[in-house]
């Protein structure tokens, strides 16, 4: 029983290591970038247990910038990973002139990695700003 | 102003129905066919500018009726501040006007909770006071020189119309623009929204509603999405929630549970995960700056459903991601078992440790007792004691919801006719705040807009189809007669319809029908409003014999006297629904206030007053007491005075001292204050001061002299003498009587 869940978790191993050599370079630097910043969140949470977590706010600040940017990274990927096909702009409002020359009024196409970029580094100012602001 | 409401609703309704009904044809063919036979043909608009015009202007109205029906209050009476929480909203906004932000952030009170004082920066909700403020300065530097009290008593109005417009979009997004407009409309004049937000009702609800509505709004909207903006703008919409009221508890549960709905009816998806992260880890970092919150949405169990579920997505989303990587179906199996009983075990190790550790606190009392109504009888007297958080009667559904009651009901069919996130969340939103409703009075508010957008999307989608049916049959004679102009898709429809007789006849009868309910439900709506909702409670009106009114303006008498009168050092004692108006109005100092933060002192004063006198006499001078001030109704027959308070007194003070026995007041079961009274009822402090020479008072005609009025009794206990206090004021209608605590006697 233990060598064959030992031997299951090895194909596993390999079978994701071969299936993630195909991801894209651009969606693999993100990922070292959220497990970094969840690194880094295990690491605070480490030092808080054997240090204590006196200043709550400041230890509180630190880990939710890690997960808050670990989770906004996440979000990043998801939106500018091409096979996600959920997330669509509406054209009606940008390009209102050529929906009037012809093209349907539901016309959508896929978000940008531009838009999807700015989202994120709006979402990730305030994220500081407010832990500015909270870590005392 | 009784008139206009009337048509709103019904022009809403009628008008969004045809022009949206033929939005979906009129894209395809801008030809101006008969549909567009308007009379706004003559300006020459396109079939789509038309109804945007229809629709703005719809808005616009529903915008004004929503301000104009909450004024009944200014003008019967005049524009002042109602009940009671709301002048310490007052007294706390005109202190953040005069001294600043950072004052306020800092204010330590002295004028409350005698000997302990109140940290008011780091106890309250500051949105209520910061919104008026703004307003207040941006009016100011407009050069609108209004006085601050003017912008407190609009706030609410304001707040409100501005919720209208919410509803729009909101019902815009769950189902289509005429379900927003019918929305809007229906919320604008709903007298459970209306109870909380009248002109002068400067209270947390009449902004918070605003902002719980906001936030469910942007939250759908980036789930619907999939957008970080749109979440961003969710966890800013719930940072005001939560900086506004205390009811922010409901949001934060509500939308966890909708995530887990989702995710366990199998609709997850990435919109969902991107939504849900974004709110849910900006929100609890925004609410974290409001002092009053702090540390709770880590700490307190109330938010743990928060935080299990965006764990809960986190596995979720990787799951899902293992799985989208792994094309074997097999090995994926494997690998869920793996990281499903390791992910249950960390997160039930991980709660029983914070559990165990009192690192996470349990629930409070309030939230035991909205999952279990009786909680609160048995366990929190203070909190049972509120004529707010009682249970609530099937009537008063009827009197705020009137014929939303019965919508609500169709709407929900219509919703899961047609299932998707947005309308799976007003579901859910809907069916929870209703069973809030059941068990607190004051959160019908809470239930008020989901029951207006689920009853609009009933309203709308009936009249659409309704109005589907009336229009294909006009166009047959006409299809006949202009050689074919209506689309063959029209004609198909005439062929379906026409197997059915009478069809026609009964839609106009059906669309007759739904426009004499609805403009029965705005009748009733101002009505109640009128009625019911728009007395200040702090001045009391009642019909004289002669049909005339008569205002009783006691209360503001009583402070006024305070204010004059009383030391400016002195403390006043008084049961504690009465600190708030007793520090903002008569700008003294009191023991106890609305602010229940402390059930110990609130218990001294329930023992002091139901104590004998001599005893309450040590109380109060162990509390520096100089006044104290009873409400009494025997003179009026107003019935929410004291005495009929007074049970709520023993039970909070016996709560604590023991020494008090409810029994004691009590014959037999049985609340009495005539000669068959208890005799410690008859001697305590309270029944002492409410009645003080009223046994040489003839109330009424053909009654003998003390005779109570609010109770329809004779009191038992005539001739009171009072030892250590002495009358020091009652008002002219004897309904708020203050008394002076004697010095001590020389010891010699």
């Amino acid at each position: 029983m233990a060598r064959s869940t030992g031997k299951d978790a090895q194909a596993l191993f390999h079978s994701l290591r071969s299936a993630y050599a195909a991801t894209p370079t651009n969606l693999k630097i993100i990922d070292l970038y959220v497990v970094f910043a969840v690194s880094t969140a295990f690491i605070q949470v480490a030092y808080m247990a054997f240090v204590g977590s006196f200043p709550f706010n400041s230890f509180l600040s630190g880990v939710l910038s890690c997960i808050g940017t670990a989770v906004l990274a996440v979000c990043l990927r998801i939106q500018v990973n091409k096979e996600n096909k959920e997330f669509k702009l509406k054209l009606e409002s940008i390009y209102r002139h050529k929906v009037l020359s012809g093209i349907s009024a539901d016309a959508e196409r896929d978000l940008p990695a531009e838009r999807a970029f700015a989202d994120f580094v709006l979402c990730n100012l305030v994220l500081h700003l407010v832990i500015i602001n909270f870590l005392g | 102003m009784v008139g206009k409401p009337q048509p709103e609703p019904v022009n809403g309704s009628a008008k969004s129905g045809p022009s949206q009904s033929h939005l979906a044809p009129s894209s395809s063919t801008l030809k101006p066919d008969l549909l567009s036979n308007f009379s706004l043909k003559s300006l020459k608009l396109k079939t789509k500018q038309q109804e945007l015009l229809i629709r703005i202007a719809i808005l616009c109205l529903v915008y004004i009726l929503a301000f104009i029906t909450r004024l009944f209050s200014v003008l019967r009476y005049e524009s002042m501040i109602h009940e009671f929480d709301p002048y310490f909203n007052y007294r706390t906004t005109l202190f953040l006007t005069q001294k600043g932000f950072y004052e306020f952030w800092n204010w330590f009170d002295s004028e409350s909770w005698y000997p302990l004082g109140r940290i008011i920066g780091g106890t309250l909700y500051p949105g209520l006071m910061v919104t008026a403020a703004l307003i207040y300065w941006s009016l100011r530097f407009l050069r609108f020189a209004v006085h601050i009290r003017e912008v407190c008593v609009l706030t609410a109005p304001f707040f409100a119309s501005n919720t209208t417009l919410v509803a729009y979009f909101f019902g815009k997004e769950i189902w289509d623009s005429g379900a927003g407009l019918v929305a809007a409309a229906l919320i604008a004049i709903c007298p459970g929204y209306i109870s909380r937000s009248v002109a002068g009702s400067y209270d947390n609800e009449g902004v918070a509603i605003f902002a719980l509505l906001l936030t469910f709004y942007l939250f759908v909207k980036a789930v619907n999405t999939g957008s970080l903006a749109w979440a961003l703008a969710s966890a800013f919409g719930y940072f005001y929630m939560v900086s506004a009221w205390g009811g922010y508890v409901f949001i934060i549960n509500l939308i966890p549970l909708y995530v887990l709905v989702l995710l366990v009816t199998g609709r997850y998806s990435m919109r969902l995960y991107v939504a849900y992260n974004c709110m849910y880890v900006l929100g609890m970092l925004l609410a974290m700056q409001i002092r009053f919150v702090g540390f709770q949405h880590v700490q307190s169990g109330e938010h743990m459903a928060a935080m299990g579920v965006f764990f809960l997505i986190q596995v979720f989303y990787f799951l899902d991601w293992v799985k989208h990587l792994l094309s074997d179906a097999k090995l994926f199996q494997a690998f869920l078992r793996i990281t499903v009983t390791s992910a249950i075990g960390v997160g039930g190790i991980a709660l029983g440790l914070g559990m165990a550790s009192g690192y996470i606190s349990p629930w409070t009392g309030r939230f035991y007792s909205l999952l279990d109504p009786t909680y609160a009888k048995d366990h929190i007297p203070i909190i049972a004691s509120v004529s707010e958080h009682q249970p609530t009667a099937w009537s008063s559904f009827m009197f705020d919801f009137h014929i939303l009651l019965f919508l609500f009901p169709a709407g929900l069919y219509f919703c899961f006719k047609r299932l998707s996130d947005a309308t799976i969340f007003i579901v859910m939103y809907g069916l929870t705040s209703m069973y809030f409703a059941g068990v607190m009075v004051r959160l019908i508010l809470v239930a008020t807009p989901a029951v207006c957008l689920i009853s609009a999307i009933a309203v709308s989608a009936t009249i659409k189809n309704l109005t589907q049916v009336v229009r294909s049959n006009n166009k047959v004679p006409q299809a006949g007669s202009s050689k074919g102009t209506g689309s063959s898709k029209g004609s198909s429809k005439v062929s379906i319809d026409q197997s059915q007789p009478f069809q026609r006849n009964g839609a106009i009868a059906l669309l007759l029908g739904a426009f004499y309910l609805l403009s029965k439900y705005a009748t009733h709506c101002t009505w109640v409003t009128s009625e019911a909702y728009s007395s200040p409670s702090i001045v009391l009106a009642a019909r004289g014999a002669h049909g005339n009114r008569v205002i009783f303006d006691d209360y503001r008498e009583a402070y006024f006297w305070l204010r004059q009168n009383t030391p400016p050092d002195a403390k006043v004692m008084s049961w504690w629904d009465y600190g708030y108006q007793i520090t903002a109005m008569g700008n003294r100092t009191v023991i106890v206030d609305n602010n229940t933060w402390n059930n110990t002192h609130i218990a001294t004063v329930g023992h002091a007053m139901s104590s004998y006198e001599d005893e309450a006499y040590d109380i109060m001078r162990s509390l520096d007491v100089d006044y104290v001030l009873v409400v009494f109704g025997g003179v009026t027959g107003y019935s929410s005075d004291d005495i009929n308070k007074f049970l709520w007194m023993v039970r909070i003070g016996g709560g604590v001292f023991p020494v008090i026995k409810e029994p004691d007041y009590l014959v037999n079961g049985e609340y009495r204050v005539d000669k068959g009274a208890a005799p410690k009822m008859l001697n305590c402090l309270m029944y002492k001061l409410s009645y003080y020479r009223f046994g040489e008072l003839t109330t009424e005609y053909g009654k003998p002299p003390g005779y109570d009025r609010a109770r329809g009794v004779e009191i038992g206990n005539k001739d009171i003498k009072l030892e250590y206090l002495e009358e020091a004021f009652t008002t002219s209608n004897w309904i708020v009587r203050i008394y002076k605590v004697k010095p001590p006697k020389n010891r010699w």
